[in-house]
């Protein structure tokens, strides 16, 4: 288990790697990989704990990204722990790259599932709770999922279904960073009251800051020890964390940084690491 | 008269239930209409009644397969082939192993009218790369396509009848994934035909028969990947060429044998399915007549070009 400190440190070393791969490919989105990161960086580390070792192993614990153009965050994490190279990381959305500008399952199967046309993972997530559920198996699934897809149909006929099943071994999170590419959810179509919603589909709901490490923790100790329904962890977020001129700046969920707010960016995320080393 | 498809695939998948234990079926609150309650009855742990969801039954598909199952999807072919962006990402794109079927296709379903009838399926899921897709035409190449599947690597689609259809095959029928299947001899014309309208295009080369016209009858169970070689062949060997699908003549089976033809052997084809109209409600005897699927109308179609090309 690594320290909370020791997370912090990781993840905004991996922000950093982040922007670096986004302003490379001079696409991508910053925003929505920024605010995911630190649950992405506890989630496996500490959570499901993924190694090159286990990375394939039938008994692996899941993770999904529904919300497919947070992928940078992911691939980041997959160079972490050697699942892919750091050039691998740095050649996003180049051609030939198994880094596709979204997760492709067939090109890289440690994303566990393709994803990135919104509202599909959580689908995809329960398919797998439930082969945990009749092959007696007691790997567990995390679906991360984005506050702009939670629009989309097939999330709420999801959320309605994995109750039903009592899948205990799925969790979702939320990362409800408030923004989409239109604008601030409330404005594009709200999704509050949110926590009601999900209580009223039977969930087992989570509220949490998704950038505090204890939280996070604790959110996950409790999804695992809650049985007979999934939970759901509403976890707030800022869009860009991180960056000062990407904080919930909704400009900033797909564009890529040029030269020299790269170089900002960069500048603050180094302060990051020397003040919290 | 033979079972329809749906029929023979509910008993065959409940009997594959018992030797293949990765089998999982799914359905979205027509388990009755598509069979898939003969598995549910045998198989409760396995079988997951998702409710009025296909998009979601078609994502938990995929994640149960990419998890090793083989998962089974029902519905009525227009209402699960139009979830077609889950199906597209979730399916295709992962090249999981799922099973699309699609019951209750074309305007054989007769009284319940445009909105219950798959009728641009087989156009939607033909071009989805790594799917394969097939229709069956009687009960026996219902069950023998339904085993196979069992075994297949990638994702197909599975289009099945709500009608009983003629029994074509006999029980030791082998069923051979991308191979057409030649029916009749005969090289006045060659029809190929898939699903429903093989039985009417048999009963069409009889009633041709019997006026001196040979009629070659192929059966093309696999519309994709489609088997090249018995295009071409028996279109160098017929004067005339028609298909005839239950199905819009847009992007179905006309227009994969036109593909074929035209890159390989260029050649006047007679497309015979529904001309980029809607259905409409009547009894299916009704509704195939008006729109010439019957075997009198594809005879009299037949019989008709070729005198004018005599």
């Amino acid at each position: 288990m690594y320290k909370h400190k020791q997370l912090q440190q990781i993840a905004n070393e991996l922000r950093i790697d982040i922007i670096k791969a986004i302003s490379r490919a001079k696409s991508g989105h910053p925003g929505g990989s920024l605010s995911a990161i630190d649950i992405l960086v506890y989630l496996f580390f500490n959570e499901i704990k993924r190694t090159k070792e286990n990375a394939l192993d039938p008994e692996r614990h899941r993770f999904v990204l529904s919300k497919g153009h947070g992928v940078p965050a992911l691939y980041a994490v997959l160079a972490r722990i050697d699942l892919i190279t750091y050039e691998e990381l740095m050649n996003l959305r180049v051609l030939g790259s198994r880094t596709q500008g979204h997760p492709s399952y067939l090109d890289l199967p440690y994303v566990e599932a393709s994803t990135g046309s919104l509202g599909q993972g959580l689908s995809v997530a329960i398919g797998m709770a439930l082969a945990a559920k009749i092959d007696k198996k007691s790997y567990r699934v995390y679906c991360m999922t984005g506050d702009g897809e939670t629009q989309e149909g097939q999330i709420w006929e999801a959320i309605l279904s994995a109750p039903k099943f009592n899948l205990d071994n799925l969790c979702v999170i939320l990362d409800y960073n408030k923004s989409q590419i239109d604008g601030y959810i409330k404005d594009v179509m709200d999704l509050e009251p949110l926590k009601a919603k999900l209580e009223a589909f039977k969930w087992n709901v989570l509220e949490i800051n998704g950038h505090n490490f204890e939280e996070i923790e604790n959110a996950f100790n409790i999804a695992r020890e809650t049985k007979g329904k999934p939970t759901y962890i509403i976890a707030h977020t800022i869009k860009g964390k991180g960056v000062s001129f990407m904080e919930d700046n909704v400009e900033w969920h797909g564009k890529a940084p040029n030269e020299k707010e790269t170089e900002l960016a960069l500048q603050e995320l180094e302060k990051l690491l020397v003040s919290n080393g | 008269m033979g079972k329809s498809t749906r029929l023979a695939f509910g008993e065959t998948i409940a009997q594959l239930g018992e030797i293949y234990p990765n089998i999982v079926v799914l359905d979205a609150d027509l388990s009755k209409s598509t069979m898939s309650n003969l598995f549910a009855k045998k198989f409760p742990e396995r079988f997951f009644e998702m409710g009025i969801q296909e998009a979601n039954m078609i994502g938990v598909s995929a994640g149960l397969a990419l998890s090793g199952k083989v998962a089974y999807a029902c519905s009525f072919a227009c209402f699960i082939t139009g979830r077609y962006d889950t199906i597209r990402i979730s399916v295709a794109y992962t090249k999981a192993n799922v099973r699309i079927i699609g019951t209750h296709a074309g305007i054989g379903i007769g009284e319940d009218g445009t909105t219950q009838m798959g009728l641009e399926d087989v156009s939607l899921m033909r071009s989805l790369p790594n799917f394969s897709v097939c229709q069956p035409c009687d009960e026996i190449e219902t069950r023998e396509l339904i085993k196979y599947s069992v075994q297949h690597q990638g994702p197909m689609y599975i289009r099945l009848t709500r009608q009983n259809l003629d029994k074509i095959f006999d029980d030791d029928y082998k069923f051979e994934f991308g191979k057409g299947v030649q029916l009749t001899e005969g090289n006045d014309a060659v029809i190929f035909a898939t699903g429903a309208l093989v039985a009417e295009s048999l009963k069409a080369s009889k009633i041709l028969r019997e006026k001196g016209i040979n009629l070659q009858v192929i059966n093309i169970h696999t519309i994709k990947p489609i088997d090249k070689e018995i295009i071409v062949k028996s279109a160098q060997e017929c004067g005339l060429i028609f298909t005839a699908e239950d199905h819009n003549i847009i992007g179905g089976l006309g227009s994969a044998v036109a593909e074929i033809l035209s890159e390989n052997y260029p050649a006047k084809i007679i497309r015979i399915g529904l001309p980029d109209v809607f259905g409409e409600s009547g009894t299916p005897e009704a509704l195939y007549k008006k729109y010439g699927f019957d075997a009198e109308s594809l005879a009299v179609k037949i019989e008709t070009h070729l005198k004018k090309s005599s």
